[in-house]
């Protein structure tokens, strides 16, 4: 109560008001808040905003748009490339989130175990994660070239398996996994590290007690490791669906969505449209189109794997 | 040459240095005919400062030479200049950032189509291209199209860069030709032949924006093929066209396995690891093996040759060019130290030697060039001579602006030809496809 006081005199009389108003919790809480809101609404909000309402016009590179209504989403409608990319990015989706939730929970309990050089290991599986992804872009396009390919030239030159080289990149099938597998490889490292320091939150003693009872290296799994990693399952698989569907720079440095169109994920084609082709309307159109797709993966992996009692403190049935 | 001393060099202190340096650098051999015309005096502004931006370089003269010129530039005006590079698949975005946000490089070196898209924001350059037009000879068709909307000069034209054939000329003469023939026939049964001997041609199909456009425009063009007719509407749909992808079906039969995934480094790098005979590029193959520390390929070089693409039933050329235009948008605040900076970049003193050093790799847009040193040396550089005289443009047989640019983004042309050549479809139904994709830009 001094201290109060003592304060507000030092204000003086002109700050007497000011003084009571940064007191005033409401009000602070929301000054406390503004510099996320703007930075928010500046650079999340508006941008977002504006691909919506772009979607509904004719704008164009150079030319300010008018409003067209639903024009641009009825001529996707009756776009074959758009349901083709609609098809890749679901595809892409669901093989590398699975692919990368599979290998990096696997590696996530290779690495919880006591390893020599456990550290360095942890460290250096890091490393796909790190690179800049447009490097390891560039590796994989080496990786996939139709004339230079190392995996080809293993099989054909050295190990003699093969006749021909492997067309990774020309066959749409071959371009689709391929792409598919760097992702993955690109992946694994952030779900393999999340999982593990979920991993390392489990006591041992629940483990003690299931040996005790004599519980098989299975059962411990299913019924202990698996339900307390669940929640931060729940997170990892909802961020690794959004990076995934939202992926662009890997498949435009790799194929440029080609080969005719086989690879193009619809970020991939909304910037095509949008940038080089200037067409800003359709482009936005496509890229507002991934809108509903997001918020359905983010539910649903929330809902169906997070929302359990016991993560509000209550205790599972 | 009289055309020097002539000039009305004290009013913009230009030039002065400029002859002093081309003396200097003695490449100046065969002259470059100049009509005496006096320098333009639009005064330069008040501390003006320049930022210019342009595509990233191909061949290292590109950069080094453009470099000192600009340094030149300034040294004679004491106009500092910024000079930025953009890869090339980020200088469209970065050009349509700067003409909607209203700010940005002042002059901006830009891809073929894009003056097309900003017209209303340009700067009208109609007498900067009087000038140069009326002392370098006048430019060439090429430049006229991708300069001018109405009669109106809205870009410069800088030069253009185009494909040929590009061949190993002993495996070549090995399969019983003198060199590459100029008939569509001819050209067929080469390929099939070199196949044979285990030497390949390879032409990119993927969605690669420099290479797999222009033969694939090539291949369309040369047989009678169009997107559009001269009234912009779609016309890709015709037996011309049937008949130009059964001949390229034929053509990728000879192929190299994997060109439906190429990119445009994809035959340099082939080429040069000597995975195929023949392909369509730039001079860049040629210019990296001639300038290349590795004696190997200093070697190899000796064996690479030149030769136009075959003319088909049309009778007449079909190679289709990349072109930059120099753009002075309306929002730059020194426009006419910006309109000195082009002319100044284009006059011989600066612009002969950067042909001469980039030996072919970029191709003038103005006549009077023609008598450039880097077109009398090597006879295989001589073959990318007349690239902005004869090149079809890219909505041939239409007019420039978006729906062009739209289709040419999408890789229409590209991805007909690859989906015929591969199989995927019939080329009836490429065709027809291709008319829908295109029908879709040209709606209005």
């Amino acid at each position: 109560m001094a201290a109060r006081s003592e304060r507000l005199e030092w204000g003086g009389g002109g700050l007497h008001w000011l003084a009571r108003l940064f007191d005033y919790k409401p009000f602070l809480i929301f000054m406390c808040l503004l510099p996320a809101v703007g930075l928010l609404v500046v650079f999340l909000t508006y941008p977002l905003g504006l691909g919506v309402w772009l979607a509904f016009t004719d704008a164009r590179i150079g030319r300010e748009g008018e409003f067209i209504g639903l024009l641009n989403y009825e001529l996707l409608f009756g776009d074959r490339i758009f349901w083709m990319s609609v098809g890749n990015t679901i595809l892409y989706t669901v093989v590398a989130t699975a692919g990368k939730f599979i290998l990096g929970l696997w590696l996530a309990l290779l690495l919880n175990r006591h390893l020599p050089f456990k550290s360095f290991l942890r460290a250096i599986i890091l490393v796909p994660w790190i690179v800049p992804t447009v490097l390891s872009a560039i590796a994989f396009w080496w990786i996939y070239d139709a004339q230079f390919s190392v995996l080809s030239y293993l099989l054909v030159d050295v190990l003699g398996w093969r006749d021909t080289y492997i067309n990774f990149l020309g066959d749409a099938w071959n371009a689709r996994w391929s792409l598919i597998a760097a992702n993955i490889w690109r992946g694994i490292p952030f779900v393999a590290i999340s999982l593990l320091a979920g991993l390392q939150t489990i006591s041992p003693s629940l483990y003690e007690a299931a040996l005790l009872d004599g519980a098989t290296p299975w059962q411990r799994f299913r019924y202990i490791t698996f339900p307390m990693i669940l929640p931060i399952l729940a997170v990892v698989l909802t961020f690794s669906v959004l990076f995934t569907f939202t992926d662009f720079q890997l498949v435009y440095a790799i194929t440029r969505g080609g080969p005719v169109n086989a690879t193009h994920l619809m970020a991939t084609l909304a910037f095509q449209r949008a940038i080089p082709g200037g067409q800003l309307g359709e482009g936005s159109a496509i890229a507002v189109a991934m809108i509903p797709f997001l918020v359905f993966a983010t539910v649903f992996s929330y809902f169906a794997l997070a929302r359990r009692k016991w993560q509000q403190g209550e205790s599972n049935e | 040459m009289p055309g020097l001393t002539r000039r009305d060099t004290v009013k913009l202190g230009l030039g002065a240095l400029a002859a002093g340096s081309m003396l200097s650098t003695g490449t100046l051999r065969a002259a470059v005919p100049v009509k005496d015309v006096p320098i333009p005096d639009w005064p330069i502004e008040e501390g003006a400062t320049l930022r210019v931006l342009r595509p990233s370089k191909f061949v290292s003269a590109d950069e080094i030479w453009f470099r000192k010129n600009t340094e030149k530039f300034t040294e004679v005006t004491g106009i500092p200049v910024k000079l930025e590079f953009e890869s090339w698949e980020d200088l469209r975005p970065r050009t349509a950032v700067a003409a909607n946000v209203g700010s940005g490089p002042d002059v901006i070196v830009g891809w073929s189509d894009d003056p097309f898209q900003y017209v209303d924001k340009l700067r009208d350059m109609s007498d900067l291209a009087a000038y140069l037009g009326e002392k370098y000879g006048g430019w060439w068709p090429l430049a006229e199209r991708y300069g001018t909307k109405d009669g109106r000069w809205i870009s410069i034209p800088y030069g253009a860069a185009g494909g040929r054939v590009v061949y190993r000329k002993s495996w070549v003469n090995d399969v019983g030709y003198e060199d590459v023939p100029s008939d569509l026939d001819g050209f067929l049964d080469l390929c099939r032949k070199l196949k044979k001997a285990g030497h390949p041609p390879g032409l990119a199909l993927g969605n690669a924006v420099g290479d797999a456009n222009a033969w694939t425009h090539w291949l369309v063009w040369a047989h009678g093929g169009a997107m559009v007719d001269e009234n912009d509407r779609v016309i890709i749909n015709s037996k011309e066209t049937i008949e130009a992808l059964k001949y390229g079906k034929a053509l990728y039969e000879t192929f190299i396995p994997g060109t439906e995934s190429w990119l445009d480094a994809n035959n340099n790098k082939a080429f040069l690891s000597e995975q195929i005979g023949l392909t369509q590029n730039g001079i860049s193959i040629y210019f990296a093996a001639k300038n290349s520390d590795d004696p190997k390929l200093r070697e190899l070089a000796e064996d690479i040759y030149h030769a136009r693409m075959p003319i088909g039933p049309v009778g007449f050329p079909t190679e289709r060019s990349l072109v930059v235009n120099a753009m002075i948008f309306d929002y730059a605040p020194y426009p006419n130290a910006a309109k000195h900076y082009i002319r100044f970049m284009m006059e011989k003193e600066q612009y002969d030697p950067f042909l001469i050093n980039c030996i072919g790799y970029w191709n003038h847009p103005l006549k009077a060039y023609d008598e450039s040193e880097v077109w009398k040396t090597d006879p295989k550089v001589t073959v990318y001579q007349h690239i902005m005289k004869d090149s079809l443009w890219d909505s041939y047989k239409g007019s420039l602006g978006p729906a062009s640019q739209a289709v040419l983004a999408d890789f229409v042309m590209v991805q007909m030809v690859a989906a015929a050549c591969t199989g995927q479809v019939t080329p009836e139904e490429a065709a027809a496809e291709a008319a829908r994709r295109a029908s879709r830009y040209y709606k209005s």
